[in-house]
This record gives C-alpha cells, structure tokens and sequence, in this order.
C-alpha cells in the first residue's frame, strides 16, 4: 500500500549537488513493522520525511493506498498527513504551552473535529497509556518516558494507517526505551503499519523487516520471522 | 480548522509569551489613544469656537450699506457716488419678508457720557427693544428700551456694565439722569455683562433708541440692521428677501451688501474640522509605527516557534492555516489592543474635560472609527508577511529548527 518508486531526493548544498536519497524502490505492505538503520548521513530520515510527505521527491513517484501523492498540492498533501499518518519524533516535539491533554487533542483541533468527540478522544487514550494522572500537566512537568507517550498518542488520535518513528527512544534511557518500543508494537495488533528509523541495531533488529542504508541507497531488505518480543 | 479553535489557539499563543503580548498591546492602545484624545481636543475647540458665535445670536444675517465687490468695478464708481444709506424706513421695509423673524437697527456714534462731573467718551449705539433678542444680551438691572415706534426719540439709556460702575459706583443708577453728548437721557436699565463679543465690549457701551440716536448724531443713515430669521432653513430666504427688498426700495441698485453668520460660521467650522484631522492624522502615525512593531514581534514569533510551525505542519496543517493561525493572532493584538486603547483615550478625554470644563472635549465618531480601523488594518496588513513566511516554511528545516 505504500510504494515509492525511483524516488531520488537531491539537496543543494552551496553550489553542490548532495543526494540523500538514490532510486529508492520500495514497497511496504499494512500491518507491517519495518526498521529502517543506517549511519547518520545514509538519508534514513530523509527517507522518513519522504514516507510521511513532509518532504517531496526530487524525482520518481510516491504511492500511497494507490494514489500517487507526490502530485498533490499542499493542502491536500496536508490532508493526506493529518488523517493516514502519524509522527513520533526523538525530541517528542511537544507543545510546551499546552498541557498532556492539549498536545494529544491538536491533530483533531486542525482537523476539525467537534470539541465533545475530541475530550472523549483524549481521555480514553490517556487511560490507555497510562497518562490520565499527568493529563492537565504541562510537558516540562513530565518525564521523558510520559512525555514520548503523549507524543504516541497525539500521533494515533486520529487513527492513522503508518506511524513513522524518528529516534522514539533516542532521547530517553534503556528501561524507558524499551516500554515506549513495546507501546509503539502493541499498535500493531491494530493493523498499524509500524516503521522505525534507528541507528540501533538492537531495536531494529526487533522489526520483522529491517532495512539497511548506505549512501542513499537501500543495502539490504531483510525480513525475519521472529515476533516481537 | 473551526474559527473558535484557531482563535482559542491563537490567543493560547499570546498568553504564552505575555510580556511581549502586554508591550504590542500597549503600543497600539497608545496609538489608538493618541488619535481619541487628539482629536477630541481639536473636536472640544471647535464646538467652543462655533458656541461662541451662536451666542451672538442665531440664524443672524446683518444687512450693511454700500456694495463690496469682490470683482470688477462698484456701483458707485460707475456711478460717481456714494452708497445710499438704508434708512429706518428701509429697515422697517424688510419684515415684509415672511422669513424675518424680527431685526434690530443700529447706528453707531461716539459720544460724551458725563454725570455730573464725571465724564467719559462711550461708544453709543442706536436701536430697538429687538436688539436684546437678537444679539442674545442679558439685563442686569432695570429694563431694556421700550418697545413702541421706532422714530420715538424717548430721551432713555442702557449702560453697558462697565459705564455704570464708572459712572455711579454701588449707587442706584435706575432713574438717574446722564448726559450724552448736549442731551439728557434717563437711565433705565444696565447690561449684564458679557465681555467682548464680534469686536465690541458690551460692558463700554451705551444704548440709546434710535430715533434718538439719529437725533443725537444728526444723521438718518443705519449702520447696520441685524436681521433674526425664522429658522436656519429661513435664512437663504431673508438674504434673497433682503437683497430684493433693498434693491426694490434704492430705485433698482443693489446697493447693500447682505452676510450670514452662518457663512463665518462656515469658515471657521471648516478650518477647525481640517485642523482636527491633521492632528488626528498625525497621530495615526504612530499607529503606524505600533503596526510596524507588530510586524517585527511576529517575525520573531515566527523565528521563536519555528518547531512549532512545523509540527503543526507534521500533524497535518496547511500553510493556509499556519497563515490564519498567525493572522489571527495579529488580529486579537490590534483587537484588544484599539479596545484599550479607546478606553484609555475616553478617559483621557475626560479627565481633559474635567480639567478645562468650557472646553466640550469629546471625541468625534468618525475620529474613533478610523482609529478603531487604522488599528485593526496596520494589524493585519503587516502581519501578512510573518504569517506568509511561517506558512512556508518547510516543515522537515521547522522540525530541526533551522
């Protein structure tokens, strides 16, 4: 349901023409939990972007749910992004001036949704991840641990089909990592569609398929068989 | 994106960085404020100027004789003399206009106001129990000339305030006899005072009939008659009227010249309007300048919150919304800041008119719209720029913060 075919992404860099991404060709299908690793500078994270339409391809096309995205204007790109996909960063991007509940309710603020659906919203998902308690408090009153888990549930709100996860436990330590991996996996068991950029090998490894970059290009495309932990 | 949330968010916004929020509102209210008690200043002089003039009386129009052209040659040139006067019976001749409410002739002369020993040289002016209605005087003792015919030379005075403390002191003035110039008049009333008015102090004169008047002077001609028309409406009527009237009665010259008080008025009116506005004018720079500081504190904002930009962004904002949502916040700044403003402006106006209560200081509406208008437009025009920036910025540079 998602393909991206000879995708190249090039920068400019002064008067030089740098390329993060080569001729990707790539297909992934629903419900699966892909690792994308690689050294810093391989272009995983431009790849992300690419996937989350946050940036366009410099050439090549970009299918999602069979339409072709990369033709899309702005707004409706916009769209595309607020309903079908959902971002968990590394340094969480929280809104310091809104509260837990505030941050998880924003996707549904922009797209529209009345104001008694959106409280019905956030709560029951504050209680599934544990945040009912810390719900009024701001980001800086919040452990990093909570506060990646108020950016997990801002990004499934609105019930997107990809969550795209930048670095979740980059930011955070071993013990706190782990139980933000293992909320990021339960969603699967929602036919989410789970794909997370790392340059830990043991995280990735945890992914059913994984990814290796070099350079902009795809060095292996491995898929195992070994579940989730 | 529901217009409640993006104002809620907005002001969210605000909230989140009150010290620079406080100091932008600031600067527009001052603005605004500016404009309100500026112009209400300019406002207060006019109407002071224009009361002045009404109590002169109202709906005057003062016929003189002779013609002043503005162009070409004057009658009398042409005809090698001078004006003819308008004489009593001219003047009584007028009140077959049905516009004239009533008028008032007068004749004016200089004369020796002696008392015994005491003299003094007084203006003296001839004329009717009219005049005390139709130059709005006041009478602080006794009464004013009788009414009756106007070529009754009844030997009786009006002093002016300041005559008869001159002249008698605190003693009673009513019923004494005084001499003008080489005859007796009686005194049977005195003038409240009333301090200058159309370049002549009530206070200095002295009021005889004017037959006597005529009498005393040796002439027939009038100075000038006062006319009070009917209504405001009436007066185009009285000086077509008038001029007719004169025309008809001076053999077919048209030989008197015939001005409103409403045309002075006019003048005065017109320039104080103008003075007003360039003043409120100049105040409606420094809207413009708090315009130009709303755009420089939201270019900031859009540098400070860069990754919030681009988060929102993330989550599925259009640039159009990024846009509204800055739009919005210049828009509840300029807002509440002209609200502010208008409030501090008013009371401005006040404690102004508390301090100089003969000035009516209030501000002109018009004055308080364009201000309101000036604040939300320079709001919002130059707020148009930071919003389009934010709006395109790119998301993938917002997140990282560059």
């Amino acid at each position: 349901m998602i393909e991206l075919q000879k995708v190249c992404r090039t920068f400019t860099v002064g008067d030089q023409q740098v390329a993060a991404l080569r001729d990707i060709d790539l297909k992934l299908d629903a419900g699966e939990y892909i690792s994308i690793m690689g050294p810093s500078g391989s272009g995983k994270s431009t790849m992300l972007n690419m996937l989350g339409l946050l940036d366009r391809p410099s050439s090549g096309s970009y299918l999602l749910d069979g339409g072709n995205v990369t033709e899309l204007n702005d707004e409706q790109q916009a769209r595309v992004r607020r309903e079908k996909i959902g971002f968990v960063f590394q340094s969480f991007h929280l809104v310091p001036r809104l509260t837990a509940a505030q941050n998880v309710e924003l996707p549904m603020i922009l797209a529209s949704i009345p104001a008694e659906e959106r409280k019905a919203r956030v709560q029951v998902l504050m209680q599934n991840y544990g945040l009912s308690d810390r719900a009024d408090h701001k980001p800086d009153q919040l452990s990093g641990g909570q506060r990646q888990r108020v950016a997990i549930a801002r990004a499934t709100v609105m019930n997107p089909t990809v969550l795209l996860a930048d670095e979740p436990t980059g930011n955070l330590d071993r013990n706190t990592g782990w139980e933000v991996l293992k909320l990021l996996e339960g969603l699967l068991e929602n036919g989410i569609t789970l794909v997370v950029v790392t340059h830990d090998a043991e995280i990735g490894a945890r992914a059913q398929r994984q990814i290796h970059m070099l350079d902009g290009r795809i060095v292996s495309d491995e898929s195992t068989q070994n579940e989730p932990k | 994106m529901k217009l409640a949330d993006t104002i809620q968010f907005a002001s969210g916004s605000l909230r989140g960085s009150p010290t620079r929020t406080l100091l932008m509102m600031l600067a527009m209210s001052i603005g605004v404020a500016a404009v309100v008690v500026l112009t209400a200043l300019g406002e207060g002089a006019r109407r002071y100027v224009i009361d002045q003039f009404s109590s002169l009386g109202t709906n005057l129009v003062i016929v003189l004789p002779g013609r002043t052209e503005t162009a070409g040659i004057g009658p009398g040139l042409m005809s090698g003399q001078t004006p003819r006067e308008i004489t009593l019976e001219d003047a009584q001749a007028l009140l077959r206009s049905h516009a004239v409410k009533r008028f008032a002739p007068l004749t004016v002369g200089s004369a020796t106001l002696s008392r015994d020993a005491l003299n003094r040289e007084v203006v003296v002016l001839g004329s009717t129990s009219d005049l005390l209605e139709v130059r709005h005087m006041g009478i602080a003792l006794g009464r004013f000339l009788p009414a009756g015919d106007i070529n009754d030379a009844t030997p009786v005075c009006v002093l002016g305030n300041q005559m008869k403390r001159e002249l008698f002191g605190n003693e009673q003035a009513v019923g004494q006899w005084v001499r003008l110039g080489d005859r007796r008049f009686r005194v049977i009333g005195v003038l409240a005072s009333q301090g200058e008015s159309m370049g002549m102090r009530t206070d200095e004169l002295v009021i005889i009939p004017v037959a006597a008047a005529h009498q005393l002077f040796n002439t027939s001609g009038l100075f000038r008659v006062l006319i009070e028309a009917k209504s405001r409406d009436a007066i185009e009527q009285v000086v077509h009227d008038a001029e007719a009237i004169m025309t008809e009665r001076h053999g077919g010259e048209r030989d008197v010249t015939v001005i409103t008080q409403d045309a002075v008025l006019q003048t005065f009116d017109r320039i104080l309007t103008a003075l007003t506005m360039a003043v409120g004018g100049i105040a409606a720079i420094s809207l413009a300048v708090a315009g130009v500081l709303i755009m420089n504190v939201m270019l900031i904002a859009v540098a400070q919150r860069i990754k919030e930009i681009g988060l929102l962004k993330a989550l599925g904002a259009p640039g159009k919304q990024i846009r509204h949502l800055f739009f919005a916040e210049a828009v509840l700044l300029s807002g509440i800041g002209s609200v502010a403003g208008l409030v501090l402006g008013y009371t401005g106006s006040f404690i102004i008119g508390q301090v100089y209560p003969m000035l009516p200081v209030s501000p002109p509406w018009w004055a308080v719209l364009a201000a309101t208008m000036t604040a939300l437009g320079t709001g919002i025009l130059f707020s148009v720029w930071p919003a389009r920036r934010a709006a395109k910025l790119d998301p993938v540079a917002a997140l990282a913060g560059k």
